[in-house]
């Protein structure tokens, strides 16, 4: 094992053959990724409704399509389904390619899939949207569902462990293990928790484990690993410097493979369940600390000495930010485990804020900086302008510390009055108001990051191409959008002129 | 040497382990849970839910009702479910033994509704809320389910099972009624009750 993937220095083959690499994953990887933007806009549209009928019940209260209990659901399944697994096998599928020095093997196999994938998450949304879903949080997409996940997830395993025994460099790379590991993992955690849950397999509250054994892992062992190692990947590549410790690294994983498993229990805390299963959950809470503090100390020391690379590059800035919140969601939600923490705020709007900083800020934000990365190599293109970076930078990251910040905040006074008798029931939720409120705004700056970020890539895709002009960095200055376009396309028109 | 079988395989292990610790093996220990019989009155409890409540607990799970309230009471001393009179005592596994799907919740937003059936058994209260919670509750944030009711355009007499809905929210000449979705629906709520006396669940 090395620690570091490929140096700055390498010869001119291995640069031949990443770019090789690089071309191959071109079709499936930017179809899984654009996928995901766009799912990542319809789930952005699904929040802002359900944000916006908590404070105001009557907007566009006569719809029974968007009730608040079908759109919100909705809106949490869009991002998990669409966005944040979309994003993860794009980057998982490019980065096991890179790290393999492969090629990534069935290309049209891997794109039906995403295509498949995508059929799931349509059927899924209108049935729920139509009455259809289950209110089985993370689980509401009907049983006819589940083979539009279950079979590319099966794909997507194959083609990683394909390239994992075919592979033509000598040493593994932390990120690998991780990949390996989410393509076990998805597959067993999503077919196991379907079939208990439609076929009834499991009855009375195990219905209630099952439940959160899967909501919680498919967070822990899906999502988190895939943004760990890309942050692995990414951290080390774009500063040059190699990852600080080997075999921190490794106890990262295994302590994350063993305890993140036995945590999920901590959803039902207070719950009808033996007091020892939630033991289970809390134990196995605390335990986290040690994955989610070796993981810090690795990427933080890596960062030592290049702080200052933060001002330019839009990969690192999105990436490191995700890091961080990695740190400070992990040891909250290490900390809300706790039975004294979660009498007070297991039921409010804490946990609501928590989810985001985790799944937002911490593993979104890593997904955007992968895409910085991963889009102008796949494309051999640029991104077209360094402001509509900055929006989305800024939306994004003031959004989401808005958001934690403010509902955690709010949920814990939520709480405090909630266990009080002597305040009626509706003072909590007039009390709580004004927060849903500030939801809304920062959720908008989210939103509009996200409009910004996706005509970055829709134009990175289309066939203007900024290839002769060097990366984007935040500090870089590009020519109007649509002046360049229009250049281009004289020069087009001239030399089919001069062709004719 | 090739690590690859070594890794799949103890990533495997992980996952079997937990859903072994956490899934079956509670599964396991519930199995054998039976129902308790009142010796002075010969009644059962749990029942399953049948009739109306059973079909209006298609309408709770399709209006999303669970995203905004839990079906669960902690233990005395524990939050404060119990001074807050949303159940006479904690609710425990037995409580759940026949339902499908368990519908425990994990939010807030409103009340606990594990035995609204017992606070609240009024058919009119439940129909005036639904229809428009500020008519019980000012301020409330919960949304308005019109769609299980109909309007019917009626002289002065009011026809049957037209809810009573104050004169400032209706509209002159027309009556609104319950659709049979509203009605299993208010079955269902009513059907809310986890007061019986369980042996494991003394407080
Ligand atoms: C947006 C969140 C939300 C949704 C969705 C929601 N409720 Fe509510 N519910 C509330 C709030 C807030 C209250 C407390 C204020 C009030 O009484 O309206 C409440 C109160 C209640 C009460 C009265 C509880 C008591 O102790 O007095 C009942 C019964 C109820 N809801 C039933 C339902 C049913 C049935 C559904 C689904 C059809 C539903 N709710 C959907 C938020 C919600
Ligand atoms: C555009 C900005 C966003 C807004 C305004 C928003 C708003 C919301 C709202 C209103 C809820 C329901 C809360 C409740 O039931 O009380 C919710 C839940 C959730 N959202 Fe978002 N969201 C946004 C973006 C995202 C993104 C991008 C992700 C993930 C990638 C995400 C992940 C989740 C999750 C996991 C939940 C469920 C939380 C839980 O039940 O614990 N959200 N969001």
């Amino acid at each position: 094992m090395t620690s570091l993937p490929e140096g700055p220095n390498e010869n001119k083959l291995e640069q031949i053959s990443r770019i090789l690499i690089d071309d191959s994953s071109r079709v499936p990887v930017s179809l899984w990724f654009a996928s995901s933007v766009f799912w990542l806009l319809m789930g952005s549209v699904a929040a802002m409704i359900s944000s916006v009928k908590l404070h105001h019940p009557d907007f566009l209260g006569n719809i029974e399509w968007l009730t608040f209990g079908r759109i919100r659901p909705v809106h949490l399944d869009i991002v998990f389904y669409g966005w944040s697994s979309m994003a993860a096998v794009g980057c998982l599928l490019w980065l096991q390619a890179r790290l393999c020095h492969v090629k990534l093997p069935w290309p049209l196999l891997l794109s039906g899939l995403a295509m498949v994938w995508n059929v799931g998450v349509c059927v899924g949304v209108v049935a729920v949207l139509a009455g259809h879903g289950s209110s089985i949080e993370y689980l509401e997409f009907p049983a006819y569902c589940a083979p539009f996940f279950a079979i590319p997830a099966l794909g997507v395993l194959a083609a990683n462990v394909k390239m994992y025994v075919t592979k033509e460099s000598q040493h593994t790379y932390v990120s690998q293990w991780y990949l390996l590991a989410a393509t076990v993992w998805l597959p067993i955690l999503y077919v196991t928790a379907m079939a208990c849950t439609y076929f009834g397999l499991v009855q009375g509250v195990s219905q209630a484990i099952t439940n959160w054994w899967f909501g919680h892992n498919a967070l822990g062992l899906w999502v988190t690993p895939i943004a760990v190692a890309t942050a692995y990947y990414l951290i080390p590549k774009v500063t040059g410097k190699p990852v600080h410790s080997y075999h921190l690294s490794l106890l990262g994983f295994w302590s994350l493979a063993i305890f993140y498993n036995w945590a999920g229990t901590h959803h039902l805390t207070g719950g009808p369940l033996p007091a020892w299963t939630i033991t289970v959950g809390v134990v196995g809470s605390m335990m986290m600390f040690i994955p989610v503090i070796t993981v810090a100390i690795n990427h933080h020391m890596t960062m030592r000495g290049v702080f200052h690379m933060l001002k330019t590059s839009p990969t690192l800035r999105f990436t490191v930010f995700g890091s961080v919140m990695y740190t400070v969601a992990s040891f909250q939600g290490s900390l809300e485990a706790l039975r004294s923490h979660q009498e007070i705020t297991h039921f409010t709007q804490y946990t609501i804020g928590h989810a985001h900083l985790g799944l937002y800020g911490f593993f979104s934000m890593i997904m955007f900086g992968a895409m910085y990365y991963i889009f102008p190599r796949i494309t051999n293109n640029e991104w077209s302008s360094a402001r509509l970076i900055k929006v989305h930078f800024w939306g994004s990251s003031i959004g989401v510390l808005a958001y934690g910040a403010g509902l955690c905040w709010a949920g814990w006074w939520q709480g405090m009055m909630m266990i009080d008798p002597g305040i009626p029931f509706l003072e909590t939720v007039a009390y709580i108001r004004p927060y849903l409120i500030m939801r809304s705004v920062s959720g908008a700056g989210m939103t509009i990051a996200h409009i910004a970020f996706a005509i970055s890539v829709w134009r990175i895709l289309s066939r203007h191409h900024f290839v002769m002009s060097g990366p984007t960095l935040f500090t870089t200055a590009r020519p109007a959008w649509r002046e360049f376009v229009n250049e281009q396309e004289k020069r087009e028109q001239a030399e089919l002129e001069a062709q004719s | 040497m090739n690590r690859t079988p070594f890794i799949i395989f103890g990533v495997f292990l992980t996952i079997a382990f937990s859903l072994s610790g956490l899934v079956l093996i509670p599964n396991w220990q519930f199995q054998d849970h039976k129902p308790v019989i009142n010796t002075r009155d010969g009644s059962q409890y749990p029942v399953p839910y049948f009739g109306m409540a059973l079909q209006g607990r298609d309408v709770y799970v399709d209006q999303g009702c669970t995203y905004c309230h839990t079906q669960q009471v902690r233990a005395k001393g524990y939050g404060g479910d119990i001074r807050r009179n949303w159940g006479n005592r904690r609710t425990v596994a037995r409580d759940y033994m026949y339902e499908f799907p368990v519908l425990l919740g994990t939010m807030r937003t409103g009340p606990d509704l594990a035995n609204i059936g017992a606070r609240q058994p009024s058919r009119d209260w439940h129909y005036l809320h639904l229809y428009n919670p500020q008519i019980t509750s000012a301020g409330s944030i919960m949304p308005r389910f019109q769609y299980l009711f109909r309007t019917i355009k009626a002289g002065e007499l009011a026809p049957s099972g037209a809810i009573p809905l104050p004169p400032a929210f209706q509209a002159d000449g027309t009556h609104i009624v319950p659709t049979a979705r509203g009605e299993q629906l208010v079955e269902y709520l009513r059907a809310q009750n986890r007061t019986f006396p369980l042996p494991e669940a003394k407080q």
